[in-house]
């Protein structure tokens, strides 16, 4: 398999609802474009609709009448999930128990009619792909919970799919190992360059993975963008406290300055509004003597992390003020500090 | 008195009731069928004597023929009733377990009530063909009643098992290419194996030696239960008896346990 890139189908769903038989609207009409080889994530809390738009792609759950499913442009929304050709990573991975390693790879080759010889090569290019070497004749129950996973994408990807669907295939593992994975997964999503459509919670999975982050909430897309722009550039305040660390403050404005308790902090562009709500990274945050700071605040607790280290000021502005700090940084409980902000890092959210 | 005395001083009656009611029957049970006029050779009677031989054959075939048949009404039913909510759900399933509670002489009695010489079949058959179709007094009529009581049984593991399966097994196979027949041969039977042995071997034992139902329905049909009976009674031929009695417990017994080595392994790959 070649490290080219834009491999597979595009997507389009379109204003794709879903309502449950019992009343429950877990997915407001959404549409949504994904181009061919692309990685798209969608982001949210556990209730937020993620996994119902997947199921809908994946054609396990029908979308509400007017709601469409297109694969290269292609109607698919009454084609069962068997002739979509999609592959599917679940959660749970949902291996096979009763068969081998390499016959849960080669299943949905032999249920294309492959013959022997193609699947056992197929199924060998696969176990070197995702680094199984040697577990081929193991059962599943074997297995370790970072094998399966990497046996359930290689199952998914054996049969060639147009699409390829992750829903949260990390969250099973423990933390350190989830961190690994991410990395080998990233790696292996680029180097197969097929379209992917990939369900998380875990926002530095969304990071590091997505091309393009799909940040949904209470059924809604929140927002749409690179991970740069996700993080950078919230539209709402939901998408900025949700993605990373954020200070939001609401205060008046005055000539393109916000007015705030320990000072006053310029804002970037242009704001004829008489308050607003602002948002800023603790990391854009730096900590100065007092007089060199239009801003400044008294730090409450310092906890050392290591690489860096994270302030709490209060003070500065009606709510306290986390701030990111390099670890050289020498600063004490009760201290006061100015704090020095560029005018491009204070993001103003819509009201 | 030390704890380990006053343990054992507890298990007494266990031991007590052991020993009288299975222990000393039972050793009792095989002395007998070493009694008779051929020995202990009369416990080969059983494979070497036609007649019973023909017998244990017939009963192993109908234990064996309820088995399967019960076991595929039972999974498709048992299936459809744990996927499909509907209304009158509860009073089907309810209806189909009732004969739980029915001893087999009552289930021999429904039997001829619907295939006897005064059945509904027979009057049905009478009126469109001319001819009255009896069935009850054979082991025909035997085998509708086992399956009319094996059959509750079966259903309620099968369910049980079908409510503990992995949706997401069948949700990948189909998104592997897999059509509604391919998932229950390759995901949805393999993960029900082991409801299967273990309710088959339960629906294959009660085949096997279940007496009140052939003795309701006839006293000529040629099965184990029915030949010990006419044997100890009619025959008053105490060895035989007891040597058929024997044979039949590890027949069974060696049969069942077949069974669950075959679902041993079934259950290791399985995983």
């Amino acid at each position: 398999m070649s490290a080219s890139a834009g491999h597979g189908a595009s997507v389009r769903i379109e204003a794709c609802g879903k309502t449950f038989a019992e009343g429950t609207r877990a997915l407001e009409p959404a549409t949504l474009d994904i181009a061919r080889g692309e990685t798209l994530v969608l982001l949210g809390p556990s209730g937020c609709g993620k996994t119902t738009m997947l199921r809908i792609i994946a054609g396990l759950e029908l979308p509400d009448a007017g709601g469409k499913v297109l694969f290269d442009g292609k109607d698919m929304t009454s084609v069962p999930i068997e002739r979509r050709n999609v592959g599917m990573v679940f959660q749970s991975y949902a291996l096979f128990p009763n068969m081998s390693v390499s016959a849960n790879i080669g299943y949905g080759l032999k249920i294309r009619g492959v013959p022997d010889k193609e699947r056992a090569a197929r199924v060998a290019e696969l176990v070197a792909l995702t680094n199984i070497s040697g577990l081929e004749n193991r059962r599943i129950d074997q297995l370790s919970g970072g094998q399966r996973q990497r046996v359930a994408l290689a199952r998914a990807v054996a049969i060639r799919p147009g699409i390829l669907l992750l829903d949260e295939p990390l969250t099973a593992l423990d933390a350190a190992l989830r961190d690994r994975l991410r990395g080998e997964l990233n790696r292996l999503l680029r180097a197969l360059g097929i379209t992917t459509i990939y369900v998380t919670h875990d926002q530095a999975e969304a990071m590091e993975l997505g091309d393009r982050v799909v940040v949904m909430e209470k059924g809604k897309i929140a927002q749409i963008g690179s991970p740069r722009e996700i993080y950078f550039t919230p539209q709402s305040r939901f998408v900025a406290e949700f993605i990373g660390a954020a200070n939001i403050i609401e205060a008046p404005i005055e000539n393109g300055h916000l007015v705030l308790p320990g000072g006053r902090q310029a804002i970037g562009g242009e704001a004829n509004i008489p308050a607003a709500v602002a948002m800023i990274r603790p990391e854009t945050i730096r900590v100065v003597e007092t007089g060199s700071a239009p801003l400044s605040g008294m730090v409450d607790s310092v906890s050392f992390i290591g690489d860096r280290q994270r302030l709490v000021v209060s003070g500065a502005s009606s709510k306290l003020i986390t701030v990111d700090a390099p670890n050289t940084v020498q600063a004490r409980a009760g201290e006061r500090v100015g704090l020095l902000i560029s005018p491009d890092a204070v993001r103003l959210l819509p009201q | 008195m030390s704890h380990k005395s006053f343990v054992w001083l507890c298990l007494l009656p266990l031991v007590v009731v052991t020993a009288a009611f299975f222990l000393v029957p039972m050793a009792r049970l095989v002395v007998t069928g070493a009694e008779g006029p051929q020995g202990i050779t009369g416990y080969l009677a059983i494979l070497t004597e036609p007649r019973y031989r023909a017998t244990l054959i017939n009963t192993v075939v109908l234990a064996a023929a309820t088995t399967i048949v019960t076991l595929i009404v039972a999974t498709i039913a048992g299936m459809f009733l744990q996927r499909h909510r509907f209304p009158g759900r509860a009073v089907l399933i309810a209806m189909l377990t009732f004969p739980l509670a029915f001893p087999g002489v009552v289930i021999g009695f429904l039997i001829i009530l619907l295939a006897g010489r005064q059945g509904l079949i027979g009057d049905l058959t009478n009126r469109v063909f001319g001819e009255k179709l009896v069935f009850a007094y054979s082991i025909y009529g035997l085998f509708l009643g086992y399956l009319y009581f094996s059959i509750p049984r079966v259903i309620l593991t099968i369910m049980a098992a079908v409510q503990k399966l992995d949706v997401g097994l069948e949700e990948a196979a189909r998104s592997l290419g897999a059509g509604p027949w391919a998932v229950q041969r390759d995901v949805v039977l393999p993960a029900l194996g082991p409801a299967f042995v273990a309710s088959g071997a339960i629906a294959f034992a009660t085949a096997m030696g279940a007496f009140g139902t052939a003795f309701t329905l006839a006293t000529n049909i040629d099965v184990l239960p029915m030949l010990i009976y006419t044997e100890f009674t009619l025959a008053a031929n105490f060895s035989i008896s007891a040597a058929l009695s024997v044979g039949l417990g590890v027949i069974t017994w060696f049969i069942l346990a077949l069974a669950r080595s075959f679902s041993g392994s079934a259950v290791a790959a399985a995983g």
